[in-house]
């Protein structure tokens, strides 16, 4: 029997590794890809939650990650276009010369 | 067998060196998508953490969940994310760092907040597994009249989110 214990520190390593790729990369498509990690282990911790609770048979945790996975898909189509956008008219995707708005 | 009793820790179950398999894949994959240079490398790491986390829904009898995982994240998001990556190309020639000035202090909090995590979740005494599943067909029934009856705003609310995100890429993507 696994414990209840791994799959929450699995969670949490993940949920650090797309911490470090959203704050500290360049490119906005490595950016999005550390926010889609961050996502996924969020999606454990709920998966693993429901599993290991009492209230196994109401299927809230499977139900939550569902919509979790739908959110995502919007976030990422609406995020590739802007950047996709973005490229087109300033033919860049470096997050440090996209500094428009900067004062 | 009597060479192996002399181990400090017990024996791990099949269960568990599954886990160990699976999620040493995931992390694997995690830390190519945070580490590696090149970006075409980043998708990749992706795709593998993916199919990890998808083998950990498996592991906790959420079928239903890995396959939607597989068809949702795989098959769309992280093909789009490589068609993105192929439309995108200046930054693929390696000239400069593919992190920004704020890499040694962020490698340092994500870390922290890691170890800090880890502490954590290792001393709480968590409880044991719950109780048996009825089977996944059961399951799958169970799953959909949840998202007509008890979660049916929500439900529609994620359609109505869809068509918007859906309308808003395509108008942004235009030329």
């Amino acid at each position: 029997m696994v414990p209840l214990n791994w799959y929450l520190v699995l969670a949490a390593f993940i949920f650090s590794c797309g911490l470090y790729a959203a704050l500290a990369r360049r490119n906005a498509i490595a950016a999005l890809m550390g926010i889609e990690l961050m996502l996924n282990a969020v999606n454990i911790n709920l998966v693993a939650f429901w599993r290991y609770g009492e209230l196994v048979e109401r299927l809230e945790g499977q139900v939550f990650a569902l919509f979790v996975i739908a959110v995502a898909a919007a976030e990422v189509a609406v995020g590739l276009a802007l950047i996709i956008s973005v490229y087109r008219s300033r033919r860049t995707v470096n997050l440090d010369e996209l500094d428009l708005l900067q004062g | 067998m009597p060479g192996l009793d002399a181990l400090p820790f017990p024996l791990p179950t099949v269960q568990q060196v599954i886990f160990i398999l699976i999620a040493g894949m995931t992390v694997t994959g995690a830390l190519i998508t945070a580490l590696a240079p090149n970006l075409f490398h980043n998708a990749l790491g992706l795709v593998l953490a993916f199919f990890g986390v998808a083998g950990v829904y498996v592991l906790l009898e959420a079928e239903f969940l890995a396959v939607s995982q597989v068809l949702i994240y795989v098959g769309a998001i992280a093909t789009l994310i490589t068609f993105a990556i192929m439309l995108t190309r200046g930054m693929m020639f390696g000239r400069t760092s593919s992190t920004n000035r704020l890499m040694l202090s962020t490698a340092i909090i994500s870390a922290l907040f890691f170890l800090v995590l880890t502490g954590l979740l290792v001393n709480v005494a968590w409880p044991e597994i719950g109780a048996e599943l009825a089977g996944s067909e059961q399951m799958i029934a169970d799953l959909g009249e949840m998202f007509v009856t008890t979660y049916l705003v929500p439900f529609e609310l994620m359609a109505l989110l869809l068509l918007a995100a859906l309308a808003g890429a395509i108008l942004l993507a235009r030329d």
